[in-house]
């Protein structure tokens, strides 16, 4: 497996591969596709948004646009911590079916950046019916650590779709 | 020819819209008895530049009907006619036709033919009637043994990029060498002094003695139709009776054409220039002619409403601003790379100077998008000639203050209840003319629109010289609707206002003008949701007068900030009746949660912000209460909260955008340290209380 690792940095054709930013939650590592990372932030207190679902956090002034945060570990069911020195927002920017759209996820540290190999990428176990699974795009191996890769656009779309379910789920 | 000429359709559309609108508008204000030539000549431009425009780009449909239009217009022109009311007529329906033709070119779906077919057999009805000049059709057919062409271009042709020769040669290639000859006539040439070598002085014979199509020669000159007189004529007949004259001169006149015909050319050109220069005011065509287009259309509206054209002086002026910013801007990284306390006065002074900046940044960005009302005016005078035909009244339309700025969102938005005013004003405000005379009034009734500034806001007043509203009358149907309780003390202003209310018509009729009781409190509601106001004053037999009042802009809101558990929200300060301190006791719990207060003879819902926001647990504690009165959808709502802050303007930013729409709550602002404060929506908080309360109580008892 690490040779694994080790090829696909040197894969050929770039397009076969992506760059992923890698964070940290609970001592998992996740990665977002990078082109869909426009910044990352030190955590800022939003404002509150009423009768949103407890991941929303509320939304803050990113230069004049008004943004979402989302807490991931709310989202992901994790337990939920206090925000620290190294707590971070990550600011996505992807195009979704409403068009272009921002929104923060708050995270316990940023880890790394890696070069993936689309075909490294394995398809999660069908394990539950968890919801959770569907921000899921792959798991891939990494120097014999494992990594999550999201869906970005996924993570949006669900939180918009069926919103005021969940918030009486939650 | 690689050039993709569909990018500039837009810009084709844009432009025959605008011309449209300028014919119109023309048309409208022709007086028959006394016809302006340079009217004329307006309307003919138009209808010109749309018709070439609209062949370059291959709709031919369109070129060929504006081609019949602007055949009829130029005989107008040139004094063979003169004008008629139902030229005037016919020439609008036309614009309308064409309209609808472009309309649905740009939206990419098929027209439908018959209209223009029967407006166009209409034209050629006219033109064929004692036709002064033998009109013509382009004829499809060989000419025998060849064709003979007289080609007498215009002196600016070259000017134009347009070289005869390459026709020539095209010709040659098309006939081939043997049966092409072609004899350069010199006799126009002007004495050498006077000669400019840029333009064309002379003129061709081309004799094809071959049997063409005449169709595949015509094509080789489509180019240059507009820029020179071509005349066909078959070498089969010598007596010159199969004639097919091809640009705006008949055969007859073209031995003095070429003088003649190059003054409309000019002024073709100069019109350019000046409708270059029109464009300049900030003219935005789109909306205008929006205003006009049916409804139908509405899913392609808003497509088209994206593009906005601004003045030169606006983007000149921002880029000076912009220029300063810049300046102050490095004056002020200057002074922090080395700062003591000694340049505190200069820093000061800086910052002073970047506020000045910035304020003035600001507002001529939000000039940008400010626009003369006299786009929302302009679709009137055609509104009230038909209207006015329609119900046999005569009817004077003044319109004041056309110059007036609003946002173009505004404007696009203001259109359709001034329209209904209008309308109703027609219908039901001024008297037909037998009883204008009884009333002892003059016979031609007056509407005038006025719009103004006042404050920050306009101000847009709706005015006729009619019978003025039937108070007793209204107080009847009220009663009858039970829209009123059968004994009140209404004064004869609150009478007034319950036209507004939602299912009042006074019309003892219904008409397909007004009447069916959906209209004012349509229009009530639409500019509500502008966050502007409207009234009625009226008197008996004077007249009615419809006073809107309306912010100017939609980016930016009047508004009242409070605080609730550390949050703050801001209140649109026009919703705002008024704020008073009360004590928790006067409050009087009705069911669940739900409280009324008394306030003077009204009992008003209680709405706490802290509850339906889901903020805290409610709080008991103190004794004091600060309450605002607002006013939703004609009800009085008391909102409390913890505290009042400042009034401000606020620059209003979509929630939308990024997240989703929350019930309660019409956007989002930043303060002026920046953090975000959402804004309250009043019409939809009365409304949503009751659910959100549910799943905000649920999802707390679920968590």
């Amino acid at each position: 497996m690490a040779e694994a690792a080790e090829n696909l940095v040197v894969t050929e054709n770039p397009e076969d591969e992506q760059q992923y930013l890698t964070f940290i939650m609970s001592g998992e590592e996740y990665g977002v596709d990078i082109l869909a990372v426009q910044e990352i932030r030190g955590w800022e207190a939003p404002t509150l948004i009423p009768n949103s679902p407890s991941f929303i956090r509320g939304v803050i002034n990113l230069r004049g646009t008004i943004v979402p945060i989302m807490d991931l570990r709310l989202r992901f069911g994790l337990s939920e911590t206090s925000y620290t020195a190294t707590t971070v927002v990550i600011i996505l920017k992807f195009e979704s079916e409403l068009g272009e759209r921002v929104l923060g996820i708050v995270v316990d540290a940023v880890s790394d950046v890696y070069t993936i190999a689309n075909e490294d990428a394995r398809k999660p176990p069908e394990l539950t019916e968890d919801e959770n699974s569907d921000f899921i795009k792959g798991l891939v191996n990494v120097s014999e650590k494992m990594v999550i890769l999201l869906n970005v656009e996924q993570l949006l779309n669900l939180h918009l779709q069926g919103l005021s379910e969940k918030s009486i789920n939650h | 020819m690689s050039v993709d000429l569909s990018q500039f359709h837009q810009i084709f559309f844009e432009e025959s819209f605008e011309g449209l609108d300028v014919m119109e508008s023309e048309l409208l204000e022709m007086d028959l008895n006394n016809v302006n030539d340079e009217t004329v000549n307006t309307i003919f431009r138009a209808a010109h530049s749309i018709k070439g425009g609209a062949g370059t780009f291959g709709f031919m449909s369109v070129s060929e009907f504006t081609h019949v239009v602007e055949t009829l217009l130029d005989e107008i022109r040139s004094g063979q006619r003169s004008m008629q009311a139902n030229f005037v007529d016919l020439f609008l329906q036309s614009v309308d036709c064409l309209r609808a033709m472009l309309s649905d070119m740009q939206g990419g779906h098929e027209h439908e033919a018959e209209r223009p077919a029967q407006l166009r057999k209409e034209f050629e009805v006219i033109l064929n009637k004692d036709t002064p000049i033998e009109e013509t059709t382009a004829s499809v057919g060989t000419g025998g043994q060849g064709w003979l062409i007289d080609m007498r271009p215009h002196t600016d042709l070259l000017l134009t990029g347009n070289e005869p020769f390459r026709m020539f040669r095209e010709i040659r290639d098309i006939v081939g060498d043997e049966f092409l000859t072609v004899i350069a006539h010199c006799d126009d040439i002007p004495e050498f002094s006077s000669l400019n070598p840029e333009e064309c002085f002379l003129h061709w014979e081309l004799k094809i003695t071959k049997d063409v199509e005449l169709e595949e020669i015509k094509a080789v000159f489509e180019w240059v139709e507009d820029e020179c007189d071509l005349t066909y004529t078959s070498l089969s007949n010598d007596d010159k009776t199969n004639v097919v004259v091809v640009g705006d001169y008949s055969a007859e006149d073209s031995t003095n054409t070429s003088i003649n015909a190059s003054t409309p050319e000019d002024d073709i050109a100069a019109a350019n220039t000046v409708e270059a220069q029109e464009s300049i005011n900030q003219t935005v065509s789109d909306s205008s002619v929006k205003a006009v287009k049916p409804a139908k259309k509405q899913a392609k509206k808003q497509a088209e409403s994206s593009s906005i054209r601004v003045s030169i002086d606006k983007v000149d002026s921002l880029i000076n601003m912009v220029g300063e910013l810049v300046i102050t801007q490095s004056m002020l990284g200057e002074l922090g790379n080395d700062f003591d306390l000694s340049r505190l006065a200069k820093l000061q002074e800086g910052l002073s100077q970047l506020e000045q900046n910035t304020r003035e940044l600001q507002e001529s960005v939000m000039k940008i998008r400010m626009m003369p009302i006299s786009f929302a005016f302009s679709r009137f005078p055609r509104l009230v000639r038909d209207l006015g035909n329609q119900l046999d009244k005569k009817v004077n339309l003044v319109t004041l203050g056309e110059q007036t700025e609003l946002d173009k969102t505004v404007m696009e938005k203001i259109s359709d209840p001034l329209v209904h005013l209008v309308r109703n004003s027609m219908d039901h405000g001024l008297e037909t003319t037998p009883e204008r005379i009884a009333a002892g009034k003059k016979e031609v009734g007056t509407i005038t629109l006025n719009a103004y500034h006042q404050g920050g806001n306009i101000v847009i007043e709706v005015n006729d010289d009619g019978a003025g509203l039937n108070e007793e009358k209204i107080l009847r149907k009220a009663i009858e609707k039970k829209l009123v309780p059968e004994k009140n003390n209404l004064t004869p202003e609150d009478i007034h206002q319950l036209v507004f209310l939602p299912g009042f018509s006074t019309a003892d009729a219904v008409s397909d003008i007004s009447g069916r009781g959906v209209g004012m409190d349509v229009v009530r509601k639409n500019i509500q949701a502008l966050n502007g106001t409207i009234e009625v004053r009226s008197q008996r037999n004077v007249g009615s007068k419809f006073i809107i009042r309306l912010p100017l802009t939609l980016a930016i809101l009047d508004g009242q900030l409070v605080q609730v558990c550390n949050e703050t929200y801001i209140f649109p300060l026009v919703s705002i009746v008024e704020s008073i301190q009360i004590k928790r006791s006067s409050l009087n719990h009705v069911t669940g949660s739900q409280y009324v207060m008394q306030l003077r003879d009204d009992y008003i819902p209680i709405v706490r912000l802290d509850e339906t926001f889901g903020l805290r647990e409610p709080d008991n504690s103190s004794e004091n209460l600060m309450l605002v009165v607002v006013e939703g959808d004609s009800e009085k709502i008391g909102i409390v909260v913890d505290d009042l802050l400042g009034q401000q303007q606020v620059v209003i930013k979509s929630l939308e955008q990024n997240y989703k729409k929350v019930p309660g709550i019409s956007g989002a602002t930043i303060l002026g340290d920046g953090t975000v404060a959402l804004i309250i929506d009043i019409s939809s908080i009365d409304k949503n209380i009751k659910p959100m309360k549910k799943s905000a109580h649920r999802s707390e008892r679920a968590a």
